[in-house]
């Protein structure tokens, strides 16, 4: 395996971890505030859907991005009323979210676009461009022509969507904005002792609904990026567990920001590498496809049980916040 | 005292739940520009009108009572459990495992085994988490879910490497021996109009002696109690000499192997043999029966022909009515677990002052009659 190759797979890590880490910084902000949320999976369906859908009947893909977004935010502020207002069960809310996307996307995709529950193909102007910095070169040919640190450049560095540039911003953003600011402060105290806050004068509902916002925002981003930089258009079911993988990276990463971005490119790393090679050779033993894709899941039943650190979620997690009266 | 009568938390609430989801549906239908009445009319011919769609309507049925009955069981000790999906697909793997490598001298033999390595195998599955929640606190939820993908992947792995017949394509077992194929409706119903092709087989059975095992269980023994108790309070139970690690193991042993033996009905009674992807969402739907029956054997009975009519229905709605997807379905059962499980509340609250403020009413004018 030479070194471009190598870089190949390290350029298609860092494509598939974006989606991942959009998604568990989603999760992240949720948890965080004491609000579960294994409806990633769904929101992010949703933004995949209509960010495609309306890319292509809009022809601008900003203003798809912004229905993708609106969609996940519609469905978390379900997820919010369920959870913050009504007291209900986070999980519950959350699977029943995840079916709502899967079937809603596909019975509007089919009356719309009457193709079996896809969106048309997007043309290029209405999909996220890859942006090729300055100096960087674009063909294979130039780019196996330069040096090492050229190559990296070019290769790895160069020739992304634009949400892959503001994921990897966002990862120092979210750490900044829950461990620099007092607002952060108020958000992680409320997943941790919800009473606290509430005896401090800060409304916990209002502190866990904006929270339960930024994730739907964040997942939309997951979604869009999807549907309109990933590939040309929505078909059926796309997500394809990745809302559960991010999630599976927010244990792994122990609900902390940089960890987050570490687990993902991980989990990226097993995708790409999964992709490329069907059955990977490691002397007498092959390792099949089905374990690369399964390693995720595996490495955070690990985690759980404890035989690597130990992971601890914030301490009011998953419980509504009833008032003493 | 209980803010409300009985029946009305036991009937009432589930039913409005449920005819808020319908309703909400039927706006969607109507939003996609389809007649909400048509479709339910197609809906509802297509599960009850025929012996044929009986057949599919109650073999459905059959798959969700167990996967409800296993989702039901770990609510009783509080536990919330999401893996019914793979716990089902490694039971199914347990029924092909034994039937394909002994020769079995007649189905009534080869079903008792069929029961056991299912649900032994669907248990198994279970166990992991379990042990995980018990001893070391890690949320059920989040390592059943785990679970769920990598019994898929291990599944797609075995089938397509072990399993798989040499020389075919498609990921499956070879089928099972004649001797071992259970009885469908068509051989043992067949006055009711039965054809041989209908899927309905002896499993139905089966799933309605769980129904009565799960009752007696949970109502009439010791461990039933226990579990309830559980489920109720950790912490009283604890003090009552409860032995959490063991409720929660039972339990969860006893959701596995319920959700393992949804494959006697799929893989031993209808594919005849192993196939890719068989549990088809039933893990789940299980979720939805359960919470709409409230946990209880009857209501999951009565919720799971519900939806092995919803099942049955919407594959006819797709030939009648083909501007509506199929997917609606998976709408309908998404509404119904919003609206009975996380929205319950807003239901309830409501029944709740209204009940009272009736009784209210009701003490207020008792009280005022003596003294007249």
């Amino acid at each position: 395996m030479d070194f471009l190759t190598v870089l190949q797979i390290l350029d298609s890590t860092v494509r598939l971890a974006t989606p991942l880490l959009l998604a568990c910084l989603a999760g992240l902000w949720s948890e965080r505030a004491g609000i579960f949320d294994i409806g990633l999976e769904g929101k992010m369906l949703a933004a995949a859907f209509f960010s495609a859908a309306i890319a292509f009947t809009s022809g601008s893909v900003w203003i798809g991005l912004m229905a993708g977004i609106a969609a996940s935010m519609v469905l978390a502020a379900l997820h919010g009323a369920a959870s913050i207002t009504f007291r209900g069960n986070q999980l519950i809310s959350g699977v029943a979210i995840n079916f709502l996307a899967a079937g809603l996307t596909v019975v509007i995709a089919q009356t719309w676009f009457q193709q079996g529950g896809r969106t048309p193909q997007l043309p290029a102007d209405s999909r996220f461009a890859n942006i090729e910095l300055p100096g960087a070169a674009t063909r294979i040919r130039d780019i196996a022509q330069q040096g090492p640190l050229g190559q990296i450049y070019s290769e790895l560095i160069s020739g992304h969507s634009i949400i892959v540039y503001a994921a990897l911003l966002i990862v120092p953003l979210t750490w900044w904005a829950l461990y620099r600011t007092r607002f952060g402060l108020r958000l992680r105290a409320v997943g941790e002792n919800p009473a606290a806050v509430d005896t401090a004068g800060v409304s916990v509902v209002g502190l866990r609904y904006a929270a339960v916002l930024i994730c739907g925002v964040l997942c939309g981003l997951a979604g869009a990026y999807l549907a309109t930089a990933l590939n040309a258009g929505f078909v059926k079911d796309m997500s394809a567990g990745r809302g559960f993988i991010a999630l599976a990276a927010l244990i792994f990463a122990k609900w902390r920001p940089w960890y987050a971005l570490s687990a993902c490119l991980l989990f990226g790393f097993f995708d790409a590498v999964g992709n490329r090679f069907q059955n990977i050779q490691l002397g007498e033993l092959v390792v099949p496809v089905q374990f690369m894709q399964a390693l995720p899941y595996i490495l955070v039943v690990i985690v759980l049980a404890g035989l690597v650190g130990k992971a601890i979620p914030p301490r009011a997690g998953g419980e509504p916040y009833v008032k003493e009266r | 005292m209980d803010k409300m009568p009985k029946w009305a938390d036991i009937i009432l609430i589930p039913l409005i739940s449920v005819v808020l989801a319908l309703v909400v549906s039927g706006l969607v239908v109507a939003l996609i520009g389809e007649s909400p009445w048509r479709a339910m009319e197609v809906m509802v011919r297509g599960a009850f009108g025929s012996a044929y769609g009986w057949g599919y309507t109650l073999y459905y049925a059959t798959n969700f009572i167990f996967t409800g009955l296993a989702v039901a069981v770990a609510f009783h000790a509080r536990l919330f459990n999401i893996g019914g999906e793979g716990q089902a697909a490694i039971g199914g793997l347990g029924v092909a495992i034994i039937l394909l490598n002994v020769a079995w001298p007649h189905w009534t033999i080869a079903l008792l085994a069929a029961m056991l390595f299912s649900a032994a195998f669907g248990a198994a599955w279970a166990a992991v988490p379990a042990y995980l929640q018990a001893r070391r606190g890690s949320h059920i939820v989040i390592t059943t879910i785990m679970f769920n993908y990598i019994a898929s992947a291990l599944l797609v792995y075995l089938l397509v490497n072990v399993f798989r017949v040499e020389g075919s394509m498609a990921p499956e077992s070879a089928r099972f021996a004649e001797t071992v194929h259970l009885p469908n409706a068509a051989s043992f119903a067949s006055f009711l109009g039965f054809r041989g092709s209908t899927p309905l087989n002896f499993a139905f059975f089966l799933a309605i002696i769980a129904c009565v095992g799960v009752w007696l269980l949970i109502w009439k023994t010791r461990l039933g109690y226990e579990i309830r108790a559980f489920g109720h309070s950790q912490t009283a139970a604890v003090y009552a000499g409860i032995n959490p690690t063991k409720i929660i193991m039972i339990t969860m042993l006893i959701s596995g192997g319920l959700a393992g033996m949804m494959a006697i009905n799929v893989v031993m009674g209808e594919a005849e043999r192993l196939v890719l992807d068989f549990v088809e969402g039933a893990g789940f739907v299980g979720i939805a029966v359960a919470l709409m029956g409230r946990s209880h054997p009857v209501g999951v009975v009565l919720a799971a022909l519900l939806f092995g009519a919803l099942y049955q229905g919407g594959a006819e709605l797709q030939f009648e009515m083909p501007a509506i997807s199929r997917e609606m379905v998976v709408v309908i059962q998404a509404l119904v677990i919003l609206f009975t499980g996380a929205l319950d509340n807003m239901v309830r609250m409501p029944m709740e002052s209204l009940f009272l403020s009736l009784r209210r009413r009701r003490e207020a004018g008792q009280a005022q009659s003596p003294a007249e």
